[in-house]
């Protein structure tokens, strides 16, 4: 069924986005990867939102393209602070407190 | 169609401006803040905090007045609701939203940052919490959560300068972030199998007979888990202690304390309104994030030294009793209902109380170190008289306000009236002991222990923090010695929702 062959899409970005979080060392790499995981989210709402035949999962999903962006936005610009001060954005480098 | 018969057959729907005014007036506020800033920065430089502060007040009002009014209210479709547990809880969100307002004044603008962005953000936050408050729709509350969340990434990294600061804002950010990630996707899973987004319809479609779907299953443990993730529940508590440590103070009293709350609220209605039906997910789930979060919290605050960081894994324990209710979400109903707003309502006085005078400290000794506290009596006996005060409430030494918000949660956790319920009550009294081991560390520093470096000049105390410790102080002795007030907003509370 043609349901299922997008709901399985959707799981695989959701994982790939998963693995990139958890793997990726890059910032920025890091946030390509949370995209795709918001983006395999639009994918299920789309979906959903045509099987259950309501307006409610496109206009959830207009929603998270317009909130990814804004998250996004700010996501950059910690970064480019990051890398003002240490010139390198490597998360796993980001160790100054622990305990 | 042309466009112009588009236009002429959208009408416009009717909203009850009544309901949304606390949320209009401190949309206000924050234009005002941005206007002026834009007109003349270094003029209106001064001004910027009153106008927080009375933006804050100004939107208590409409708050008042609609408790008086009394009518439940519901707006777009449901969506959002204005009844009383909404009313309580946004007026506990701008009241703390003041007090932190009172603490940041010096520090802001003694540390040359830009006052402008820096309330208007805090503002920005404040009005996702009022959302969250109202919010009674999977896209409402997502909405309202990135609205409270994303000004709260910024202000951890309000230090440009400082890597500490950055490290605290893009840790926070990450996890942030990627728990909302996590749990749009379960948001999605429940919306597409239950076919709706909002909650009482999602609570009918669970509620209804067949076997359990397991998608299902995953859609709810995935929104309850991105949700764990922000009132910094064990084990998703790691970005908690480095984002409080390398934050400015003010801001980390606002994300412990009111940031946090907004968790607990979302959790409320997630818990006790749309997920009722599942409680054999719902239930074993917080009771092992509960158990987990108050042991561990404790465990590690006991080896901390710098006391920031000592009072963010007590908030992380804190956080832990008040996971406790919903572990017992269906077996003792209201009166766990109840346990959360009681003990969300204590724990932002006792600890904004704690913050400020951490504050006020922190401005003569210039450490954060537990040491530095040693002879705190001998030259400020005001604010160690006030911090024993905080301290003590927050470890449950009767007659102060934690004690009562321990004991809802102990009669919580009995009411359930099964073993599970019980062995969580052992779990609460163990971790109430252990937790003097540090609180008490700091009042020994504070009472008997000499002064580090032999500097006895008393510590000079604003004005805006003294009228933030006041207010706190009074409000912690209040609520312990007359418990019936905030038991009373918990009731009002919980009328509604169940």
């Amino acid at each position: 069924m043609l349901v299922n062959q997008f709901l399985i899409l959707g799981a695989v970005l959701f994982c790939t986005g998963v693995y990139g979080v958890l793997a990726r060392r890059n910032a920025v790499m890091v946030l390509m990867s949370i995209e795709l995981m918001l983006n395999a989210v639009n994918i299920n709402l789309l979906t959903f939102g045509l099987v259950v035949g309501s307006i409610s999962g496109q206009v959830f999903a207009l929603f998270t393209i317009a909130i990814a962006a804004a998250e996004v936005g700010v996501g950059l610009a910690l970064v480019l602070l990051i890398y003002r001060n240490r010139s390198n954005i490597d998360v796993e480098e980001l160790d100054l407190m622990h305990g | 169609m042309t466009l112009a018969a588009v236009l002429g057959a959208f009408s416009r729907p009717a909203v009850d401006w009544h309901a949304l005014a606390p949320e209009v007036v401190l949309l206000g506020a924050i234009l005002v803040i941005i206007i002026l800033d834009v007109i003349d920065e270094e003029r209106f430089r001064t001004f910027i905090p009153t106008v927080a502060g009375f933006g804050l007040l100004g939107a208590l009002v409409p708050v008042l007045t609609l408790a008086v009014d009394g009518t439940d209210r519901s707006l777009f479709g449901d969506a959002y609701a204005v009844d009383n547990a909404a009313l309580v809880l946004k007026a506990l969100f701008l009241i703390a939203g003041y007090v932190v307002v009172l603490i940041s004044i010096d520090y802001i603008r003694d540390g040359d940052y830009y006052e402008n962005e820096y309330y208007s953000l805090m503002l920005s936050s404040l009005l996702g919490m009022l959302l969250m408050a109202s919010a009674r729709d999977l896209i409402a509350m997502f909405v309202a959560l990135e609205l409270l969340s994303i000004p709260a990434y910024m202000l951890a990294a309000w230090r440009k300068g400082s890597q500490k600061s950055n490290e605290a804002g893009i840790k926070y950010y990450l996890m942030g972030v990627f728990a909302s990630a996590v749990m749009l996707y379960g948001m999605s899973l429940v919306f597409g199998l239950s076919g709706s987004t909002n909650f009482t319809a999602i609570r009918d479609a669970l509620g209804g007979s067949g076997d359990p779907i397991p998608l299902m299953t995953i859609g709810i443990l995935f929104v309850l888990l991105g949700f764990a993730f922000k009132v910094s529940a064990v084990p998703f508590h790691t970005w908690a202690p480095d984002t409080y440590e390398g934050a400015p103070t003010p801001v980390t009293a606002f994300l412990a304390v009111a940031s946090k709350a907004a968790g607990f609220v979302a959790l409320l209605q997630l818990v006790f309104v749309a997920f009722v039906g599942r409680d054999d997910v719902v239930q074993p789930l917080f009771w092992i994030l509960a158990t987990l979060t108050m042991t561990i919290g404790n465990l590690l605050a006991l080896r901390q030294e710098n006391i920031v960081r000592m009072l963010a894994y007590s908030g992380v324990a804190q956080a832990g009793f008040m996971l406790v209710p919903f572990a017992v979400s269906t077996d003792s109903g209201a009166v766990a209902f109840q346990a959360v707003v009681i003990y969300l309502i204590i724990y932002a006085f006792m600890n904004l109380g704690a913050f400020s005078v951490v504050m006020a400290v922190a401005r003569k000794t210039g450490s954060g170190q537990i040491s530095s506290y040693g002879g705190l009596f001998s030259y400020a006996p005001g604010l160690a008289a006030a911090m024993t005060v905080f301290l003590s409430s927050l470890a449950g030494i009767p007659p102060l306000g934690g004690w009562f918000a321990k004991f809802v949660v102990f009669r919580a956790a009995l009411d359930a009236g099964n073993i599970s319920g019980a062995i969580l009550a052992v779990v609460i009294a163990v971790n109430s002991v252990l937790a003097f081991g540090y609180y008490g560390r700091v009042m020994k520093e504070m009472w008997m222990n000499p002064v580090p470096d032999g500097d006895e000049t008393p510590v000079r105390v604003t004005p805006s923090i003294a009228l933030a410790t006041s207010l706190t102080l009074v409000a912690t002795i209040a609520f312990g010695v007359f418990p019936q007030i905030v038991a009373r907003f918990g009731e009002l509370s919980s009328q509604l929702a169940l």
